[in-house]
């Protein structure tokens, strides 16, 4: 291998080459459950655009195979991305036949591969740039909402996901405050519960082996069995605790899944508290101790704020396995972008699968990045502060 | 608590367990009880031991080759020569912890079909990050004194990963093979959305006929499965750490 090739640059592309000349870029069929059939870049979309989209990609493939300079690197991975972005919206238009509502147009192998090569492109450079935490926020924002003006312009609307879309408009937003209540709602109460225990548990070390055990055995349950599980306890609340059923607890629904939810949630939550408080130096407890402070202001002035970024490493964990998990609630009846999900499987309509999973796995990665980055800074502030 | 009491408790586990995926009839009195308008309180679709053995079948199928992969990926972006794709593998694999086992599932049915095959897709793909993750961290982690006397001692590459730098790194390793077969085991089972044969048609076949039964013996073999290899992969673990002369943790 000569020096002068990027080795991820040779992967990248490869990739491209593959994507672009041998894949399919979409799928055109008659309706939405029966097979599809290929279009490559030129059959998708109007001559000019499909030579200058195969152009593109060509000079971004070689633009990443040799080395080139960072911010040509920078600017290949966003260019590539947009032209496919905006390119795949105008090739639903051009394939969809005149005034015919039945027929689909999906992205096929040729686009996942190529946005995917791209991808991998940007990812490199921003992994070697280390952008400070507000940075990666920053760029999260900006891709949301370019994201979101693509959405509401319009271009995207003949893609068969968004045609799911349409049909669906009302019960999507339902569900996904559904799935994002049921996610967040189960962490608050992790949290509430769970920080407490971890305290609780770092003081009294007999305790600690127990519950840990406890918590460790309740993540062994598969998940779809502790939702189920949890039915009969909860259906027998509703009847016999007076106010229960009128608050929401029910034994199918959202309540079973929240509880569900909430103890897979306890364990990353009471062990990242028990070790954060057990990393804290002896020295700072000792100099606090010999300040004259009270358990109570020891436990609140340092241990906590020391403690703090490992145990919102824990919540880090809790959050995106949740937002995951919480695709599983519609198999008992609890909602959430899992309904898309199986009741595309049930009619095979991957389009339908796809309006469930895209919107978790964009959450969960969301969630990711923002709070990697909260994490960083109360790290760094922290060792800024100590200094 | 006394040394040998977990030990017993675990070998009590594991009989109750072979008992009652091998004759699960003898349990019915027990499990009566929970079903309602005399339904069946043993799964009567097919037999328990059969789909106990196809569900451990699937997992091992998916570790063994996430192992492989994991590994030699983990060894290729440590070495010199694939030194630059370590800081992008490092984030790929925190995106790719961000996927949703069900996403995964359901994202594998148009490629391949239902059955089997998108199940193992998606234990492959979600088992790789654990391993992957603990053998970088071990790789990147070694005591430097030890690789500058592999090196003083005039070995090569291969000499040093074989004999030094893998053996090291064994128990970290082994550690993300259990995390990832656990994460595993409880996967497998939303496998049977798609049809693949585990011991979650059994949940689902008690979701749909709202029948408790059924849940809670799937559930509880799933369980009893898990924290039996958990505890079993975790004394592995500590073996191999006694050999390399490491404090087990």
């Amino acid at each position: 291998m000569t020096p002068r090739f990027d080795k991820l640059g040779v992967v990248i592309a490869a990739i491209v080459a593959y994507a672009a000349l041998a894949a399919p870029f979409a799928t055109f069929r008659a309706n939405r459950i029966v097979p599809g059939q290929a279009r490559s870049i030129l059959e998708a979309l109007p001559s000019p655009l499909g030579i200058l989209l195969l152009a593109i990609v060509i000079a971004g493939g070689m633009v990443a195979l040799l080395r080139t300079p960072f911010v040509l690197r920078l600017a290949t991975g966003i260019v590539g991305l947009v032209a496919l972005a905006i390119l795949i919206g105008v090739a639903g238009g051009f394939l969809t036949p005149d005034g015919n509502t039945f027929a689909r147009i999906a992205p096929a192998s040729g686009f996942w591969l190529l946005i995917f090569a791209f991808a991998l492109l940007l990812a490199d450079v921003l992994t070697r740039l280390s952008l400070s935490p507000l940075a990666r926020i920053g760029i999260l924002a900006v891709a949301a909402l370019a994201i979101g003006a693509l959405l509401a312009s319009g271009l995207w609307d003949s893609l068969s996901i968004l045609k799911e879309y349409s049909n669906r408009a009302d019960s999507f937003w339902a569900e996904a405050s559904k799935h994002v209540t049921l996610a967040l709602g189960s962490l608050a109460a992790a949290v509430v519960v769970g920080v407490p225990l971890g305290i609780l548990c770092h003081r009294v070390e007999r305790l600690r082996d127990g519950v840990l055990n406890v918590l460790n055995i309740i993540q062994t349950i598969p998940s779809i069995a502790l939702f189920g599980l949890l039915i009969a306890p909860l259906g027998w609340v509703a009847l016999h605790v007076p106010g229960a059923a009128a608050i929401g607890i029910r034994g199918i629904g959202t309540a079973p899944a929240f509880v569900a939810l909430f103890l897979y949630s306890l364990l990353p939550v009471v062990a990242n508290t028990v070790v954060g408080l057990a990393g804290v130096p002896r020295a700072a407890n000792d100099a606090a101790r010999g300040m004259g402070m009270t358990d109570r202001q020891r436990l609140l002035d340092v241990e906590f704020p020391l403690a703090f970024p490992v145990i919102l490493t824990g919540i880090r964990i809790v959050l995106v396995q949740n937002i995951g998990l919480a695709t599983i609630a519609a198999l008992i009846g609890g909602g959430g972008f899992g309904v898309f999900v199986f009741q595309g499987i049930g009619q095979t309509a991957m389009d339908l699968v796809l309006l469930g999973a895209v919107p978790t796995v964009a959450l969960a990665f969301a969630a990711a990045i923002i709070l990697d980055a909260i994490i960083e800074m109360t790290s760094t502030k922290r060792r800024t502060d100590s200094e | 608590m006394k040394a040998w009491l977990p030990a017993l408790l675990r070998l009590a586990i594991l009989a109750l367990l072979v008992v009652f995926i091998t004759s699960p009839n003898w349990f019915e009195p027990l499990l009566k009880p929970l079903t309602e308008n005399g339904a069946p309180a043993i799964y009567n679709q097919g037999s328990l031991l059969t789909l106990t053995l196809q569900h451990l079948r699937t997992v091992l199928v998916a570790t063994v080759a996430a192992t492989i992969v994991a590994v030699a990926l983990a060894i290729l972006v440590t070495r010199p020569a694939g030194a630059e794709f370590l800081p992008l593998s490092r984030s790929l694999v925190n995106i790719g912890q961000t996927f949703p086992p069900v996403a995964v599932l359901a994202l594998a049915v148009p490629a391949v079909g239902f059955g089997e095959k998108p199940t193992l897709i998606a234990l492959f793909l979600y088992g790789l990050l654990p391993i992957f993750e603990n053998a970088l961290t071990a790789l990147t982690t070694l005591p430097g004194n030890v690789m500058e006397a592999a090196r003083g001692a005039g070995m090569t590459g291969l000499q040093r990963l074989v004999k030094v730098e893998l053996p090291l790194s064994a128990p970290v390793i082994l550690g993300g093979i259990r995390l990832s077969v656990v994460i595993g085991l409880a996967t497998a089972t939303i496998g049977s959305t798609v049809a693949a044969k585990t011991l979650g048609e059994v949940i689902i076949a008690g979701l749909i006929s709202n029948n408790l039964a059924f849940v809670l013996q799937g559930g509880l073999i799933v369980a009893a499965l898990a924290v039996l290899i958990y505890d079993g992969l975790s004394a592995i673990e500590r073996y191999a750490a006694r050999r390399m002369g490491q404090e087990a943790e």
